[in-house]
């Protein structure tokens, strides 16, 4: 009996333990999405209205729609900004995986010279403050006059995802047998064919999680992009979003809105993903 | 026959696998190197000679000042003010990530109904772009239509409207809450990942010996995965003293420089008062401290033979 009610009280404390959990995890995000989709009269009355009385998509239109004509306006800027961060977390995305997967072949499967310390140069890069990198690259940007542009942010993140998919894909390639490829080598197959045939088709589920990663990372940046961009030619989502409260006093529903907006790609990507993903996590220690 | 032999030829290459196609290996790594070299390395480079010249930024005019750059920072009392913030943020930040996060680990590893969703969500806050995070508690905190202001109010624990950011300590305090939100869950995936490596006769075999859940706790769980919070505490602090986006978002650096960090320092030193040259020393100075670090990282990733 008194073991039984024990048992009871420890169901209980884990689910109220797990509540808990809960609201600390969504509570903040759900209240930016329902700011997002409130009136000002509602978001703005003392006592707050938890719930909106009538909820509304028309920030999403306003915010989407770009309704005023003034471009120095961050609600004007902001499907510019989406393309833009599309344009730009795509291609690095793309890039990098190419690229990286190349490198990260050579790294698990061949010897050179200086295997060693250059992937341990690699891995350094990525350890170098942000900080540090942008006062030179500042410099570097203006001298070449590449200031303002997505192709610059582009070849920047590039740097910066590279390292991070080598890694990370050189242990997942390194951890499919050598045999499997042999075989495959010795019944005639190029190492072309091996790789395509044999590699890539087992290596799916880190080569699915690191595109993840690669996109979430260009995607979200944002200090890089701050200090090298200034137009709507390269202003990327993170960007326009801090303009909305700075410029026009304190635009709070516009900036929930275009905040959820920016936020669903990689929310999304990482909660449908996140099987792979969470295995990538604890595969290699990973940049939070 | 000439064809066979070239068969068998081209088999042989093959076959000596790991040995040959130096040139290829050299093609495959050729473009990330240059990548690598090109956009780091060699900005890195010059940085270093950036720190050691006194710059006129518009004239692009760079005159050698030696040391002087990095001397300056010793009587530089701001610079000062951003490392003791720093340290506590980073104090802070990663002692309350550990344990909130392991902590969170250790009941999502019980059996609940749910627990899939409970784990599932633990993602959002990590794949939630940075900016997003200081927005959502720019406004949670807000002085006069902010979140936190009425749900206090209405829970009788306040009376009247607080401006949170407006002070130096509630400020610095309330800008580590947010960070800790946004890391905090993926030290709880990680940890889960280090618990469930624990086999369960360990636990059976301590229960035969009389031992409590604390006391299983403290002999059992925390040795176990000793590693992965090992691993977490360095890479935490690696990224905790580079936070720029919260402060740039929160509160700028105020109120009267009260959450003006080490990253955020430099950057207006650098960017708005146009020390390029004293901007590029501090960086230097925080780079080395970041390598000390990596060094550390590295040495026990290897120690535990890349579990993690």
């Amino acid at each position: 009996m008194r073991s039984n009610t024990r048992k009871i009280i420890n169901r209980a404390v884990i689910y109220i333990l797990a509540a808990l959990i809960v609201i600390y995890v969504l509570a903040p995000y759900l209240w930016l999405i329902i700011s997002s989709i409130s009136t000002k009269a509602d978001l703005l009355k003392v006592p707050l209205n938890w719930i909106p009385r009538k909820p509304t998509l028309e920030n999403y239109y306003t915010i989407l729609a770009g309704t005023s004509s003034s471009t120095t306006d961050a609600a004007s800027q902001f499907k510019y900004a989406l393309a833009n961060s599309a344009v730009v977390a795509i291609s690095v995305t793309a890039l990098s995986m190419v690229v990286g997967l190349l490198a990260a072949y050579a790294f698990a499967r061949m010897r050179f010279r200086f295997k060693k310390p250059s992937f341990y140069l690699i891995l350094l890069t990525q350890m170098v403050p942000p900080i540090a990198l942008i006062i030179p690259m500042y410099m570097l940007l203006l001298k070449f006059n590449m200031m303002d542009k997505k192709i610059s942010l582009i070849i920047v993140y590039l740097s910066l995802v590279l390292p991070f998919v080598i890694w990370i894909m050189k242990g997942y390639l390194a951890s499919i047998p050598v045999e499997l490829e042999e075989s495959a080598r010795i019944d005639g197959c190029s190492r072309m064919k091996s790789f395509v045939r044999i590699i890539l088709p087992l290596a799916s589920p880190g080569l699915a999680a690191t595109t993840i990663f690669a996109f979430i990372i260009a995607w979200n940046e944002f200090f890089y992009a701050l200090n090298f961009t200034s137009t709507i030619r390269a202003k990327t989502l993170p960007v326009v979003i801090t303009e909305f409260s700075s410029k026009h006093g304190a635009d709070y529903i516009m900036t929930s809105t275009g905040g959820v907006i920016a936020s669903l790609p990689p929310v999304l990507l990482a909660l449908v993903f996140q099987k792979y993903i969470i295995a990538g996590l604890t595969a290699g220690a990973i940049k939070g | 026959m000439l064809p066979d032999i070239k068969k068998r030829n081209a088999l042989l290459r093959n076959l000596s696998f790991s040995d040959s196609n130096k040139n290829l290996a050299l093609l495959l790594i050729l473009p990330s190197i240059i990548i690598v070299f090109g956009v780091l390395i060699y900005p890195i480079c010059y940085s270093l000679y950036m720190s050691f010249n006194k710059i006129n930024f518009a004239q692009r005019q760079f005159e050698f000042a030696g040391l002087k750059n990095y001397l300056n920072m010793f009587t530089d009392k701001y610079f000062f003010n951003a490392i003791r913030l720093t340290i506590y943020f980073t104090i802070v930040t990663v002692f309350a990530e550990i344990v909130l996060g392991t902590a969170m680990a250790l009941v999502l590893k019980q059996d609940f109904k749910g627990r899939g969703f409970v784990r599932g969500i633990m993602i959002l806050p990590w794949a939630l772009p940075g900016v997003v995070n200081g927005i959502m508690w720019k406004w949670i905190y807000n002085s006069n239509y902010g979140a936190l202001n009425a749900l206090l109010s209405q829970l009788g624990i306040i009376k009247e409207y607080q401006v949170w950011l407006g002070n130096p300590s509630s400020a610095l305090n309330l800008m580590i809450f947010a960070n800790i939100w946004k890391e905090t869950p993926y030290v709880v995936l990680l940890a889960l990942a280090g618990l469930s490596t624990i086999p369960k006769e360990l636990y059976e075999s301590a229960k035969v010996d009389g031992a409590g859940g604390w006391r299983s706790f403290w002999k059992i769980t925390l040795p176990m995965i000793k590693p992965v919070i090992l691993i977490l505490t360095i890479t935490k602090t690696i990224w905790a003293i580079q936070t720029f986006d919260l402060v740039y978002i929160l509160t700028a650096g105020g109120p009267a420089g009260g959450t003006e960090l080490i990253t955020y320092y430099i950057h207006k030193s650098t960017f708005k008062f146009l020390e390029f040259g004293y901007g590029s020393a501090m960086a230097y100075i925080l780079t080395l401290v970041t390598f000390l670090l990596s060094y550390l990282y590295i040495k026990s990733l290897s120690k535990e033979g890349e579990i993690i």
